[in-house]
């Protein structure tokens, strides 16, 4: 599996950290909404198609990546710096948060 | 203010730096292996945005002028800058005292300056097999259209992290952690026996 890395270009996967579901919203710190925190640490999408994704060029530049993998292929549709924002690949994340 | 007086600094590869021919060298040595010892090695970090203050900064200093773009770099006698990361340049020199240098010019509100001087050791690798021996390292496209002359890579072998800059044709440089150097350099041996290798 290939990544391409906005700064370093196609890179083997190997040099790549995951990071996480792309698609949870950290409440904020002070918050005590319960069903946040419990859907922020628990709940997952976990669909079969296209899934957005954190992941570290931890092997290279060191930056954050946003990526949209598919599950199913492992086909790597879109990469960007995690830096700024992003939308959802999945419609049932909207308004989740 | 008194003179400083840095301790005198010892290689890590000593244990296993052999000059001379080693491996199939009977046909010709096709790599030549040599620890480049810069004086300065600094990591120099641009909020986002200040990217171009700072490369006009190395400028000033050093007189490199960087390219554009990702992993562009500059090497010219004793001093050589190259991006490594968004953002992020490493600088060296052969003579100590850089961060000397840029310490004025470096405000805070443009960056971070890093002095690894004595942090990281610098490989050299040339020769018409360099690029063959690389590739059994990493995972990158050694070829000179896709790797120019002057620019830097980011990548790692065996959770070593390493940095590369083309410095020539047919010669790159490796900055590996000074930590992890000797095992590199023993691995680079190892790997450049069939070529037949020279360590200078």
């Amino acid at each position: 599996m290939l990544i391409t890395c906005p700064y370093c270009g196609p890179r083997d996967v190997i040099e790549f950290t995951y990071q996480g579901d792309g698609n949870r919203e950290r409440p904020q710190p002070a918050s005590q909404n319960l069903d946040a925190w419990n859907a922020y640490v628990y709940d997952r999408l976990n669909p079969a198609g296209d899934h957005n994704e954190i992941w570290q060029h931890s092997g290279g530049c060191r930056a954050h990546l946003r990526v949209v993998r598919n599950t199913i292929t492992h086909e790597i549709l879109s990469t960007e710096f995690a830096r700024g924002g992003h939308k959802s690949t999945d419609s049932r994340a909207e308004g989740r948060s | 203010m008194a003179e400083q007086h840095l301790p005198e600094r010892q290689s890590p590869l000593e244990p296993d730096y052999h000059p001379g021919s080693h491996g199939n060298f009977e046909h010709g040595v096709d790599v030549i292996l040599s620890e480049t010892r810069p004086g300065s090695i600094l990591q120099l970090a641009a909020w986002p945005g200040e990217e171009s203050r700072l490369i006009e900064i190395i400028r000033k200093v050093t007189g490199l002028a960087l390219p554009d773009g990702a992993g562009g770099g500059v090497s010219s006698g004793g001093s050589a800058a190259f991006g490594f990361a968004p953002g992020k340049f490493t600088v060296l020199d052969e003579a100590e005292g850089l961060a000397q240098a840029f310490a004025d010019a470096m405000t805070p509100a443009i960056g971070t300056l890093t002095d690894l001087s004595h942090g990281r050791t610098t490989i050299r690798i040339a020769g018409p097999k360099a690029e063959w021996v690389m590739a059994k390292f990493f995972a990158i496209d050694f070829a000179l259209p896709a790797f120019p002359l002057g620019a830097g890579r980011s990548t790692n072998h065996h959770d070593i992290f390493a940095q590369i800059q083309r410095t020539g044709a047919d010669q790159f440089d490796i900055y590996v952690f000074r930590s992890f150097a000797r095992s590199f350099w023993k691995a680079l041996c190892y790997a450049s026996e069939e070529v037949g290798y020279e360590v200078q």
